[in-house]
């Protein structure tokens, strides 16, 4: 579990984050949901350590991150996987020197082992014939697929994802999603995804987190999200036309049924 | 000054927590081959020419009939070794190499490549940038040897074909008045000015911000900063070293 407290952030006299806590628990789907400038890539980036935060704690399984000795980080930071909006692959490797990368550098791993880790990973995102080409050759599901990879290839115990599903069409991003969703069920891992897609976190998140111009608003299971009343949150979930209809139809849906259940009670 | 500052912080950060000796070792080879190589043609190209337009240019010069044409031969090397091969080696570097370097550090920055390294525990300075360093104190000093070779022989063509003097009359030249120490000069100059390009170009590349714009910026201010360092490092070790 990721624990963060009261994170505060501010660039150049203007406040990203203002005071943010919240629990990440392992083995689920845990949501930062928000519109594009709201702070959530720059909260992601504070609990990997890439930015400093101004003032709070965050710990991963209760051993403090942020404001720790360097060895203490290092050791944390090899726990990490992270998959990258762009998805980061390093250009001038191919597709199975990536994911192989995480375990030259980290592990004492033999030569072998390595190459058998490297295919079982890309087996597992379905890219085992993908190994010899570059990252210039791939599509850009089959990049974040190879990002899941890299991220999971030195048995990561938590997951971040900076939102994993931009840029790509519909189908992919449903696979993209599942695929997070199953890794993170399959090994137990504490995964993060930002997000600001409303249909991977109904349909694949568990615990999510809004935030809205740097402040934390709503907090709790995807399941209760349509049922807020925080204005914000409403206003941006339903600002598409879809989830408008959506709303209209279940309103209409919840009426009839009301409307049976009178009829049912008066002819009783 | 806050610049300044910031690029001596940004050299200690290279060698701490640096990776280990093997991996340091292999990541300076690759670089040393993408330098080396990649630089040979254009260098040879340049230096060449570079000795035969000096040759050229001290004949139409040398017009007193009481002034052996073997000085020639002699002015030839002393400008080529003491000068001309270390400086117009490095410039010519500092633009092909140093623009590369800058845009290949920015283009990794802007895609998030030296946040991957981060997040997985390497310190990305360390692996990407002292490799790059080390590479161009091993390469550059190379080049300037080869380019001082080349330069020499520039002239000597250029002498023999124009008919300005005689073969003969140019190695006699070259061989008067040797003297060792210029040799050592010009390659302590040539690793000064290898550090400067490559960790002044790093630095640019490293800490590029925004897009495909700012990359090109950088590549820029690597070039233009790499070289009015190389002028200025030119002038104080011909000022502490002669």
């Amino acid at each position: 579990m990721i624990e963060i407290h009261n994170i505060h952030k501010t660039f150049n006299g203007v406040k990203v984050l203002n005071g943010i806590s919240g629990n990440f628990e392992s083995g689920k789907m845990n949501m930062l949901l928000g519109a594009s400038g709201t702070g959530k890539s720059v909260l992601l980036k504070c609990i990997v350590g890439l930015v400093k935060p101004d003032l709070g704690s965050i710990t991963y399984d209760g051993r403090i991150f942020a404001n720790n000795k360097l060895d203490i980080k290092q050791e944390i930071r090899r726990k990490i996987g992270m998959l990258f909006q762009g998805s980061a692959l390093f250009d001038s490797m191919t597709v199975n020197e990536n994911v192989e990368f995480p375990l030259r550098m980290l592990s004492d791993m033999s030569k072998n082992d390595r190459l058998d880790r490297v295919q079982f990973c890309l087996k597992r995102v379905g890219l085992e014939n993908a190994g010899n080409k570059m990252p210039s050759e791939l599509s850009g599901g089959m990049k974040k697929r190879v990002g899941i990879a890299r991220a999971i290839a030195p048995n990561c115990t938590y997951l971040f994802c900076d939102e994993p599903n931009s840029g790509l069409d519909p189908l992919t991003a449903i696979t993209i999603d599942e695929l997070i969703k199953e890794i993170t069920l399959e090994y137990n891992i504490t995964t993060i995804v930002v997000t600001h897609d409303m249909n991977s976190v109904l349909e694949y998140g568990d615990n999510v987190m809004f935030l809205y111009k740097g402040h934390k608003l709503w907090e709790g299971h995807s399941s209760t999200i349509m049922d807020t009343n925080v204005k914000e949150l409403n206003d941006f979930i339903f600002s598409n036309r879809l989830m408008r209809d959506a709303k209209k139809v279940d309103e209409i849906e919840a009426e009839e049924r009301q409307e049976d259940e009178q009829r049912h009670e008066e002819q009783r | 000054m806050k610049t300044f500052g910031a690029f001596l912080l940004f050299l200690s950060s290279l060698v701490k927590r640096g990776e280990s000796p093997r991996i340091l070792l292999n990541r300076t080879i690759d670089e040393a081959i993408l330098i080396g190589i990649d630089s040979v043609f254009i260098v040879a190209v340049v230096s060449t020419f570079i000795g035969a337009v000096t040759c050229v240019q001290i004949s139409y010069n040398l017009t007193n009939a009481l002034i052996p044409r073997s000085t020639i031969g002699f002015m030839v090397r002393e400008m080529t070794i003491l000068e001309l091969a270390p400086t117009i080696t490095s410039i010519v570097l500092a633009g092909k190499v140093g623009s590369s370097i800058a845009g290949g550090l920015g283009t990794m920055r802007i895609t998030e490549q030296v946040d991957a390294l981060e997040v997985m525990g390497i310190n990305s300075s360390s692996y990407l940038v002292l490799p790059k360093i080390m590479a161009a104190f091993l390469v550059f000093p190379m080049l300037v040897i080869v380019s001082m070779f080349l330069s020499i022989l520039g002239g000597y063509l250029a002498g023999s074909l124009s008919g300005a003097l005689s073969g003969q009359e140019y190695i006699t030249g070259l061989r008067s008045d040797f003297i060792p120490y210029n040799i050592t000069f010009a390659l302590i100059k040539s690793v000064v000015f290898a550090f400067l390009v490559a960790s002044i170009s790093s630095y640019q590349g490293y800490f590029t911000e925004g897009g495909a714009l700012e990359v090109g910026r950088a590549s820029t201010k690597a070039v233009t900063n790499s070289v009015i360092a190389i002028l200025i490092a030119d002038f104080v070790c011909a000022q502490l070293l002669l």
